[in-house]
């Protein structure tokens, strides 16, 4: 039995829920299925809009899925488990708390806020290098200093899951490859496992041990592609035959190029 | 440095004495009567003599704008805080508040007279009648407008709704709240000095009324600069509460 798996779920919106005029019902997910094991980073691939992000919601419990079912750590999954962390697109810090009480803020919650917290928290920060931050506000740090906040807010009560939704979407691209290292780095540390939204098809590769591609709407699992690339990863392995292949069967999968025995136009 | 703050104390020194000047000359241009403008002069000096009068007038009109304001806080909080989190309720009363804000409340000033007499309690009713709306439809406003993620990182971690209240809806509101009060403060004033209008026996809006009735137009001139000074004060008040909060808030170039 795997750690996590998501079995045939199905969810279908209302209309009414969508506040649309059309009467229809929208199928947002049709049967989408995974299974992945513990420590794992699992790339949720596909284009924007296409379902992804409420998987990623459903898997958190946030909203009730249609039919299908979750069950990870062997627990079914029907409502938020309390031990998930959370990393969004933007870094959603509260303005009001400085960056040590916003990553502390899961531990408050949960009611175990104690001296052992605060020193993981200084030890997360000080491992994403922001040790010199810690009493500084939110806005007076930059995009990404902000999102590497967040993931420490994320960690700091040492989820069994920790789910990321497109979190280095808003990122330049030189920001985006050191958060990509960052995690990784993070990721060997603290041994999380990882279901990681994204619609960068090199970010997926880079990071992952699997490639879930999606499909438009209605979201299907398209097709599973195992990374084995091996660990720990540097920037050198994007430019190395296997990542590009890894890369195509990705692209050929979301029909940005037609499949690999087609031949390939040749320049004059 | 020095140019720079001589020149931001400099120029608005400069506008009011353009104004005085400007003010001067149209008394003694115009020949104009003491009874119709008085000239900066005779304000000053009704300002200085009768300055316990207006300090005692003044002290009156302050406590039916501050009573007035803080019943309006106290009362328009909690509501906010129930038509927030309650669709049902919402849907009853959000539509009504947004419409009754556009109602000139000062019209009802006659009326609570009738319900309420004369005295301090009818200035309070008026009072909070002007400052409730802003102040609740501002922080419903800011209640409903909390940051979906941090909602959703709450209930992630099975937070409860007070603790949802406490630690992100009411934070992520305040800078609503606060504008919301300013916006009451500066009504609230205006309530108080119809209130003293429409009928009165103490206030600075009764003394205004009563100078002018009496033709003596350089009170009625020092009372109304003492009105603005009570406006001002009132509103520095707020600003005092918001720099107390002003720690939680990042700079307002930034807020939402």
């Amino acid at each position: 039995m795997a750690f996590g798996s998501v079995d045939r779920v199905r969810k279908v919106f209302a209309s009414e829920e969508l506040l649309t005029r059309s009467s229809d019902p929208v199928v947002a997910l049709d049967d989408a299925s995974f299974d992945f094991e513990q420590g794992q980073l699992i790339a949720l691939l596909g284009p924007s809009g296409c379902g992804k992000t409420t998987l990623l919601r459903i898997i958190a419990g946030l909203i009730a899925k249609t039919s299908g079912s979750i069950e990870i750590g062997g627990r079914d999954v029907t409502e938020p488990l309390g031990d998930y962390g959370f990393v969004f697109q933007a870094p959603s810090l509260m303005p009001w708390r400085s960056v040590i009480e916003n990553v502390l803020f899961p531990m408050e919650i949960l009611g175990r806020r104690d001296q052992a917290a605060r020193q993981r928290a200084v030890d997360l920060l000080d491992l994403v290098g922001l040790s010199a931050f810690l009493q500084a506000r939110p806005h007076q740090l930059s995009g990404g200093m902000q999102q590497r906040v967040a993931l420490c807010r994320a960690l700091i009560h040492r989820p069994q899951l920790l789910l990321m939704d497109e979190p280095f979407g808003a990122l330049d691209e030189f920001t985006r490859l050191e958060m990509n290292d960052l995690l990784l780095r993070i990721r060997l540390e603290t041994k999380a496992t990882v279901l990681f939204v994204t619609h960068s098809i090199s970010e997926a590769v880079y990071l992952s041990d699997k490639v879930l591609v999606f499909s438009r709407r209605p979201a299907r699992v398209a097709r599973e592609i195992i990374i084995d690339l091996p660990y720990p990863r540097v920037q050198q392995v994007r430019f190395t035959p296997e990542f590009t292949g890894f890369e195509r069967t990705a692209s050929e999968a979301l029909g940005v190029i037609p499949p690999q025995d087609q031949a390939i136009p040749v320049l004059p | 440095m020095r140019t720079r703050v001589a020149s931001q104390v400099g120029y608005p020194l400069l506008g009011v004495l353009l104004i005085l000047v400007t003010w001067l000359l149209i008394c003694w241009i115009g020949n104009l009567p003491t009874v119709v403008l008085p000239t900066p002069d005779k304000v000053l000096r009704a300002f200085i003599n009768r300055f316990d009068l207006l300090v005692s007038e003044g002290w009156f009109t302050l406590k039916e704008t501050l009573g007035g304001f803080l019943l309006a806080l106290l009362i328009g909080l909690p509501i906010s805080i129930g038509i927030a989190n309650s669709r049902p309720l919402n849907l009853m009363f959000y539509p009504l508040l947004v419409a009754l804000q556009s109602v000139p409340k000062v019209a009802l000033a006659p009326i609570v007279m009738i319900w309420l007499g004369t005295g301090m309690q009818s200035k309070l009713a008026i009072v909070w009648l002007v400052a409730f709306f802003p102040i609740i439809v501002d922080t419903t406003a800011g209640l409903r407008a909390t940051p979906k993620e941090l909602l959703e990182l709450a209930q992630s971690l099975r937070a409860s709704s007070l603790q949802i209240f406490l630690k992100i809806q009411f934070p992520a509101a305040l800078p609503f709240v606060l504008t919301g009060a300013k916006v009451g403060m500066t009504l609230a004033v205006i309530g108080a000095v119809i209130g003293e209008f429409v009928s009165s026996s103490e206030g600075l809006g009764y003394l205004l009324l009563s100078a002018t009735s009496q033709l003596d137009t350089p009170l009625a001139f020092a009372a109304l600069f003492a009105l603005s000074l009570l406006g001002i004060l009132s509103y520095l008040l707020v600003e005092l509460a918001e720099l107390l909060v002003a720690s939680w808030l990042p700079p307002s170039s930034q807020r939402h």
